[in-house]
């Protein structure tokens, strides 16, 4: 077998941080790479390289180089990637639904004859010649084993497995193809049609066509890949045949051991099992690439919950499930009544507060200043912070100001002053502001998402740190949603774990990784209830 | 997974020909016009206005919606004509001559309208409409000051009494006044069909069918589904969404000329502006969306927008013993059949989430 592909010395940086260290991948022909690792490990963003996306190049392009079929080569689109014969699955279905299967598989390749008018006016009004393009799909759909998949079906109405074919019928379609990325190709699939896409996966590699394959379905990749490459944090911390691993050691490695022990500060009250504040049953979200479907939890008062998981789990959709973000149904009590759910104000004023992940969308009035974004919601849902004045309710100017001051130096935040615009400050500082606003409204369960998300590592540590303090000085209950391991495991007492909109086992942070990782990936069957 | 469509589905896709079709039924009952005077006149109308709705079809397609700038399609039309008329070129070779200038007009139209629109991706509808305002404003300033001062102009009776600027009205009788209409005509009995610009229709027709099966339409229609799907398949998106404006507006100046030497004058400051609202609006009534329009919905659409425009002023006029209601009432109902469609176009997208 020859070398097709190297990817040599990857670095990519996006707004400042490293999302890429040093990553080498080489790929020989007919070969099948099992790449895995968790949510933000950098697996997307390597592929999006090898791809040439326009999302590299407009950031910054990267460092390091690529060598395909021992040339050195610059792929800055992904028409050039194509005409090098890479081809690729995305995750998300880049199929017309208004088009058949055939033209779909021949979207931009389409067969055409000529006629008077285009020998005028150009190749573009050659009329499409319909049979060899139906022709060419069905033996690209016959190749792959799909003979039940009609070619002249319109997408729109396929099962979702079927779709997935048809992306793969497409790049095989593609003559010149060498190489297959296929970007979590099961995530869609049951058990059995996973299976029939393995055994494509498997029949291309004998046909010489070499494969990327991710997916966080370890036994999967176990299965079907040659060699391993594990990604964890940007940098490869693993690599080999795959004899070499087992399903434990993928799963350490991918999680891997990153824990700084916090010294957590002892509770006043110790906790107390049977004392729940919320309890949720059956939640169904309808929040898209979220979506949660049953998810049950009691969440105990004083605790910090973390919810963990992959992403596209719906892991996010629980606390805006809760806090009426997204359409929800399910059977919730809070503090021994029934809980309205679909109604941000119904929470708010019964103490609920959630901190979104989308921070800059749905959290921050961005050129609003800095204390109007910590008092809008109090003002909105409360009228704190307001006064009577000639028979008109206006802002009480004086009490927001003292206020926004006390927060600035409370939670650290650097601006230049409390009238500056939240647009100007750092990620970490915008963070912290949706937190000042967050504690302003007084709440029993704060429901914080992604709170570290895209934050350098020392404003990490002090939004952790203040999540702390306000579940231990002032007895608030924090349901902490990250993607980040290491974050929930330094400061929860419990750790949720989702899994495809399930909730898959509930871990003590003393968990080992193994354990977590198996839960991410769905594979820890039973569900534990630690104390 | 296919749904098989439910009697209910159908009724409400196709809501707007049925409820516009139950309308003119009343309104033809209530007017009492006599059907062949009717007759007579949709199939007049329909030489005359169903070019420049079939124009609109193309970037519906493309995904850019209804392409309210056919307007600046039609003020290049209008341009044309008026050289046409100053130096007295007649007849057949005088509509030709504008149909020649106007489409080069249209294609820098167009090109320029393209590169706009595709700077306002997801608000077409809106900025080309802002667009034919202003492209209205600079129309004026050139037609209203520059004319007879800047721009010579011989033919002196259709100035403003000052010298500079058009007047209200250009008649165009004696120079292509009805030139293409009097080609070749056959009567049946009182109906008069005009055969050459319903030629120009269903040629119009055939080569809409025909470029939708090539290769440039099978881009139009996979950049009107999803631009990013077909920018990763390699597709030059933008380009092929200036082509689509560009042959929109092209031929929207041609179906300008075929209307005006119909009508026979030129409303120097109105023609385009209503040619605009009422294409459109019968387009939708046929039975089109922001995102889904073919010949057919054009047809049906002219056929159905105007028998009820023929018959709303009697209508009014028994009803309310006001003509002018009937002439409200059209004006009113063109508003209400767009609006409606962009609701319908709203909430179905909504919907679809």
């Amino acid at each position: 077998m020859s070398r097709l592909l190297e990817m040599r010395n990857i670095n990519k940086f996006y707004y400042g941080n490293q999302v890429l260290k040093d990553v080498t991948i080489t790929l020989d022909e007919g070969e099948i790479l099992g790449l895995v690792g968790e949510n933000g490990a950098g697996k997307s963003t390597l592929m999006n390289i090898l791809f040439g996306m326009p999302v590299i190049h407009s950031t910054g392009g990267f460092g390091g180089e690529i060598v395909f079929k021992g040339e050195r080569v610059n792929i800055d689109s992904p028409m050039k990637a194509m005409e090098l014969g890479i081809g690729m699955v995305h995750q998300e279905f880049m199929l017309l639904p208004g088009f058949t299967v055939t033209e779909n598989i021949k979207l931009n390749r389409e067969i055409t004859k000529p006629n008077f008018l285009s020998m005028v006016f150009g190749k573009r009004l050659e009329l499409l010649d319909m049979e060899p393009m139906r022709e060419e799909a069905r033996k690209a759909l016959d190749t792959i084993g799909m003979h039940s998949i009609d070619e002249m079906h319109l997408v729109a109405g396929l099962p979702v497995a079927h779709k997935q074919f048809v992306e793969i019928a497409r790049e095989i379609d593609k003559r010149s193809l060498k190489l297959l990325v296929l970007d979590e190709p099961t995530a869609v699939l049951t058990e059995s049609e996973a299976e029939i896409l393995l055994n494509v996966v498997r029949l291309l590699s004998q046909k010489g066509i070499s494969i990327i394959f991710i997916s966080h379905r370890l036994h999967e990749v176990l299965e079907v890949a040659h060699k391993i490459v594990i990604l964890r944090d940007g940098a490869v911390v693993g690599e080999g045949p795959k004899e070499k691993f087992t399903l434990f050691e993928i799963a350490e490695k991918m999680v891997g051991r990153k824990v700084e022990n916090l010294e957590l500060p002892p509770r006043k009250v110790p906790l107390d099992e049977n004392k729940i504040i919320m309890s949720i049953k059956d939640l169904h979200v309808h929040m898209p690439g979220e979506e949660v479907k049953g998810f049950s939890i009691d969440i105990r008062e004083g605790e910090i919950l973390g919810i963990g998981g992959l992403a596209g789990q719906g892991k996010l959709g629980v606390a805006n499930g809760i806090f009426g973000m997204y359409p929800a149904t399910g059977k919730v009590t809070y503090m021994g009544k029934e809980y309205q759910l679909n109604s941000p104000l119904f929470a708010l004023k019964n103490g609920i507060v959630y901190v979104s992940e989308d921070r800059r969308g749905v959290g921050l009035l961005l050129d609003e200043s800095v204390e109007m974004n910590i008092v809008a919601t109090a003002i909105q849902a409360f009228g704190m912070f307001t006064k009577r004045f000639l028979g008109f309710t206006i802002y009480d100017r004086k009490a927001i100001r003292e206020h926004a001051l006390r927060m600035i130096k409370e939670l650290d935040i650097r601006c230049k002053g409390p009238a500056q615009p939240v647009r100007r400050l750092s990620g970490g500082n915008q963070q912290k502001v949706c937190l000042a606003r967050a504690f302003t409204l007084n709440p029993k369960v704060l429901f914080v998402s992604e709170p570290t998300r895209g934050i350098d590592v020392g404003a990490k540590k002090l939004v952790l740190d203040y999540l702390v303090k306000l579940n231990r000085e002032h007895g608030i209950t924090i349901v902490l949603t990250s993607s980040e391991l290491a974050e929930l495991k330094s400061i929860c007492d419990r750790i949720a774990i989702v899994c495809e909109g399930k909730l898959a086992a509930v871990l003590p942070p003393t968990a080992s990784d193994v354990e977590f990782g198996l839960a991410m990936a769905g594979e820890l069957e039973e569900v534990k209830a630690h104390g | 997974m296919q749904k098989r469509m439910s009697l209910k589905d159908i009724l409400i896709a196709n809501a707007v020909p049925i409820t516009f079709f139950i309308l003119t039924f009343l309104a033809v009952l209530v007017a009492k016009i006599p059907i062949l005077f009717l007759l007579s006149e949709i199939v007049r109308r329909l030489s005359r206005n169903t070019f420049l709705v079939l124009a609109l079809i193309i970037p519906v397609v493309a995904g850019l919606g209804l392409n309210f700038a056919i307007v600046l399609g039609a003020m290049a039309a209008q341009a044309a004509l008026f050289f046409v008329v100053d130096w007295g070129i007649t007849g057949l070779s005088g509509i030709l001559l504008a149909i020649v200038i106007s489409s080069v007009i249209s294609i820098f139209l167009g090109w320029i309208a393209g590169k706009t629109l595709n700077r306002a991706k997801g608000r077409e509808m809106i900025t080309s409409m802002i667009l034919g305002f202003f492209a209205n404003g600079v129309y004026q300033l050139i037609f209203l000051f520059f004319v007879g001062s800047l721009i010579p102009f011989k033919k002196t009776d259709f100035l403003l009494p000052q010298g500079v600027g058009l007047r209200n009205t250009v008649d165009l009788f004696g120079i292509v006044d009805g030139a293409l209409n009097d080609l070749l005509t056959l009567n049946i009995g009182f109906i008069t069909i005009y055969i050459v610009p319903l030629i120009f229709v269903v040629g119009l027709c055939v080569f809409l069918t025909f470029l939708l099966k090539t290769k440039l339409g099978q881009d139009f229609k996979a950049v009107g589904q999803d631009m990013h799907i077909a920018r990763t398949a390699g597709i030059d998106v933008d380009k092929t969404r200036i082509i689509a404006v560009i042959l929109s507006t092209v031929f929207a100046s041609i179906g300008q000329v075929i209307y005006l030497q119909d009508i026979g004058t030129i409303n120097t400051y109105n023609s385009h502006e209503q040619i605009g609202l009422f294409s459109i609006a019968a387009l939708l009534v046929g039975g089109a969306s922001v995102k889904k329009a073919n010949i057919w919905n054009a047809i049906l659409g002219v056929i159905l927008f105007h028998a009820l425009f023929v018959v709303a002023p009697s209508a009014g006029n028994r009803l309310f013993g006001q003509p002018q209601i009937g002439e409200f009432f059209r004006e009113f109902i063109a508003y209400a059949v767009i609006a409606f469609a962009l609701a319908m176009h709203g909430w179905r997208s909504r919907k679809g989430k």
